[in-house]
């Protein structure tokens, strides 16, 4: 053990210094960190959503993941079909699956307000089976590369570590989605209806404030941010019809150890979670496809309503 | 789930017509094999049980648990690990996978019944997700390929399960054994307590009962129950893969639950036969199962949330009759 332990503190200091961590190369430690944080991103985006949907519409939206994934795709034909290039998938995307979720509020969801919430679940459930099902139908179960677009192709070197632009853009963009949406959310006139709507609906209600329209919106917005993670997603991951329904069970559980009671949970759980994956790919890979499940299990142990949750 | 499982005060008619059905029933299932493809009924028989053992979990203690598919395929693969690798007897290997089952439903039960509600279903989903990721990995699920080639032997010895008939005829017992032990749990006074806790937990609490731990048994005897369904479906079928493991297949009991009737004994059944029936017509049609199963969850929780047999208590045999119907 002596001689083992010697060995790697003499490896550490001869030659290349600092390249050694606990025996990982530093290199692969950030790279496999980058992978987390883009993860985290996309965590955080899709449980951010979860979160607004559910604090107004108390509806776990299962299609959430298949919502991402149509987004990825819309962008994908836009791109294949029309000649749309990234940046103007990346407005008109999030518009196409807001309106398609704002249709599906309106048609089913708002019948089922005054239910118990199983049966929201169980409806997008069968919506994301649906969604899920056409796409698998028509394009199958191969994954279609989406080309980074030609502005953040390549990447730059950060000295300790080769960072491709795209993947520093995704981490960018995330964090720009996320502020904004809180900020919307906690600063903003129609923000503070949509909390006053969460507390006290028919209270809201009684000042005048249109509330099944504000659910209507709550939902197209949540869509939209499933959407636009979906077309941020498309060059990173390849555009499959699967690429949403494992997603969405691992944000399941990043919701779970955040508490859906804040929106600012719901993120930071959501990075954290994501860099945690990134690392224990690096010092134990057969579980870094656990990992999330297992943190879910200890947080119910200890602290069973979440990180940040109100018990509902 | 009160609102569609509200029709337990029956007339004396209705039940005496329960009784008769019942009896119909039984004597169409041991008839069946001579009409009709044994091993497509012993597949209805497996998941009707597995949906059964389900509704005992939602329909009549209200929680809706999505990783059922982790008892169901888990008790598979024991049984068919135990009766190919070790040459167990198939009795032994179903009681085996039976029991691994109810020992990973009180592992999955304790933790997610410290969250209520729409929590305690993602929980559920995001640890049959775990098992399932431990599956793909575990040397002894044998990957994609799964556990194949595994033999039926004979029953305590003497009966050779490599007779279809026999086969079938065991099967049914072990579903009219499981259906019956969980209408003698549904009819006990500790499943009077589990319907309680459904209908108002609060009160329950109040009333003095440890509501976790009846939960946690609830949920301890249904898992018991999914693993009977899956480790017969095992000796059945000869294999055991990751399919029964998924999500989907999770997704899968409860819409059988939910077309057949929740908190219905005869619901799950219905809806068991329909699935898998609806499952082997469209294998041949080209059309995917996904969309089909989606939409039919989204047509029965828009409209139909009683589910079929539910419908037809609500509307003929309830005490109010058809007046308030729907």
């Amino acid at each position: 053990m002596l001689a083992i332990g010697r060995a790697s503190f003499s490896t550490c200091f001869s030659g290349d210094a600092m390249t050694m961590i606990f025996g990982i190369p530093v290199q692969a430690l950030l790279g496999q960190m980058l992978v987390g944080l883009i993860n985290g991103s996309f965590y955080a985006m899709l449980s951010l959503g979860l979160a607004v949907i559910f604090g107004l519409l108390r509806i776990i939206n299962f299609a959430h993941g298949a919502l991402y994934m149509f987004g990825a795709f819309i962008g994908y034909l836009m791109l294949v079909h029309l000649g749309i290039g990234y940046w103007p998938a990346l407005v008109l995307v999030p518009l196409v699956v807001g309106v398609f979720g704002m249709a599906v509020e309106r048609l089913a969801l708002s019948r089922l307000y005054r239910l118990d919430p199983l049966y929201g679940l169980l409806f997008t459930f069968g919506l994301a089976l649906v969604i899920e099902g056409v796409f698998r139908f028509y394009y199958g179960v191969s994954g279609n590369p989406y080309a980074v677009p030609s502005q953040l192709a390549g990447g730059t070197n950060l000295g300790f570590m080769f960072l491709p632009n795209y993947r520093g853009w995704v981490v960018v963009a995330s964090l720009i989605v996320c502020i904004g949406t809180w900020l919307l959310i906690e600063k903003t006139r129609l923000g503070s209806y949509l909390r006053a709507a969460t507390e006290n609906p028919e209270l809201v209600q009684a000042f005048g404030v249109n509330v099944p329209l504000l659910l209507t919106l709550t939902y197209g917005l949540g869509a939209a941010l499933a959407g636009l993670a979906g077309i941020l997603a498309a060059p990173v991951y390849q555009v499959s019809p699967l690429m949403g329904s494992d997603l969405i069970i691992v944000v399941f559980a990043v919701v779970v150890v955040g508490g859906m009671g804040s929106i600012l949970g719901a993120i930071v759980t959501g990075y954290m979670l994501g860099l945690a994956e990134g690392l224990t790919k690096v010092f134990y890979p057969e579980a870094s496809n656990l990992v999330v499940f297992v943190i879910m299990a200890i947080v119910l142990l200890l602290r069973p309503a979440g990180l940040f949750g109100r018990d509902a | 789930m009160s609102e569609a499982t509200l029709h337990e005060e029956r007339t004396a008619a209705s039940v005496r017509l329960e009784r008769v059905l019942i009896a119909l029933a039984i004597l169409a299932l041991i008839a069946a094999p001579f009409f009709v493809y044994p091993i497509f009924l012993m597949k209805m028989l497996c998941f009707a049980l597995f949906a059964c053992a389900f509704n005992l979990l939602l329909g009549y203690t209200g929680l809706l648990s999505f990783g059922h598919a982790t008892f169901y395929g888990a008790a598979a693969y024991f049984c068919a690990y135990a009766v190919k690798d070790w040459g167990w007897p198939p009795e032994a290997g179903i009681l085996l996978g039976t029991a691994g089952a109810a020992v990973l439903g009180l592992v999955m039960g304790f933790l997610a019944i410290r969250r209520q509600g729409i929590y305690f279903s993602m929980i559920t989903l995001a640890l049959a997700q775990m098992f399932y990721f431990f599956c793909v990995q575990a040397p002894f699920t044998e990957g994609e390929d799964g556990i194949q080639g595994v033999p039926r032997g004979h029953l305590f010895g003497i009966v050779d399960l490599n007779v279809t008939l026999n086969m079938y005829f065991f099967v049914l017992a072990v579903f009219l054994i499981g259906v019956f032990a969980v209408w003698r749990i549904v009819n006990s006074p500790f499943g009077m307590i589990l319907r309680s806790i459904r209908e108002n937990e609060n009160r329950a609490i109040s009333l003095g009962y440890s509501v976790g731990r009846y939960k946690l048994a609830a949920f301890v005897m249904s898992a018991a129950l999914a693993g009977l369904a899956g480790a017969t479906k095992a000796i059945v079928f000869q294999f055991a893969t990751l399919t029964d493991v998924t999500w989907q297949m999770s997704g899968e009991v409860i819409l059988m639950t939910l077309l057949g009737g929740i908190g219905t004994m005869v619901g799950p059944v219905v809806g068991a036969g329909l699935v898998v029936g609806l499952e082997n017509t469209l294998a041949t049609s080209g059309f995917p199962v996904t969309i089909a199963t989606g939409l039919i969850f989204m047509i029965c929780v828009l409209v139909f949330r009683r589910g079929i047999v539910g419908e037809i208590y609500a509307r003929w045999l309830s005490p109010g009759g058809g007046r308030n119907g729907a």
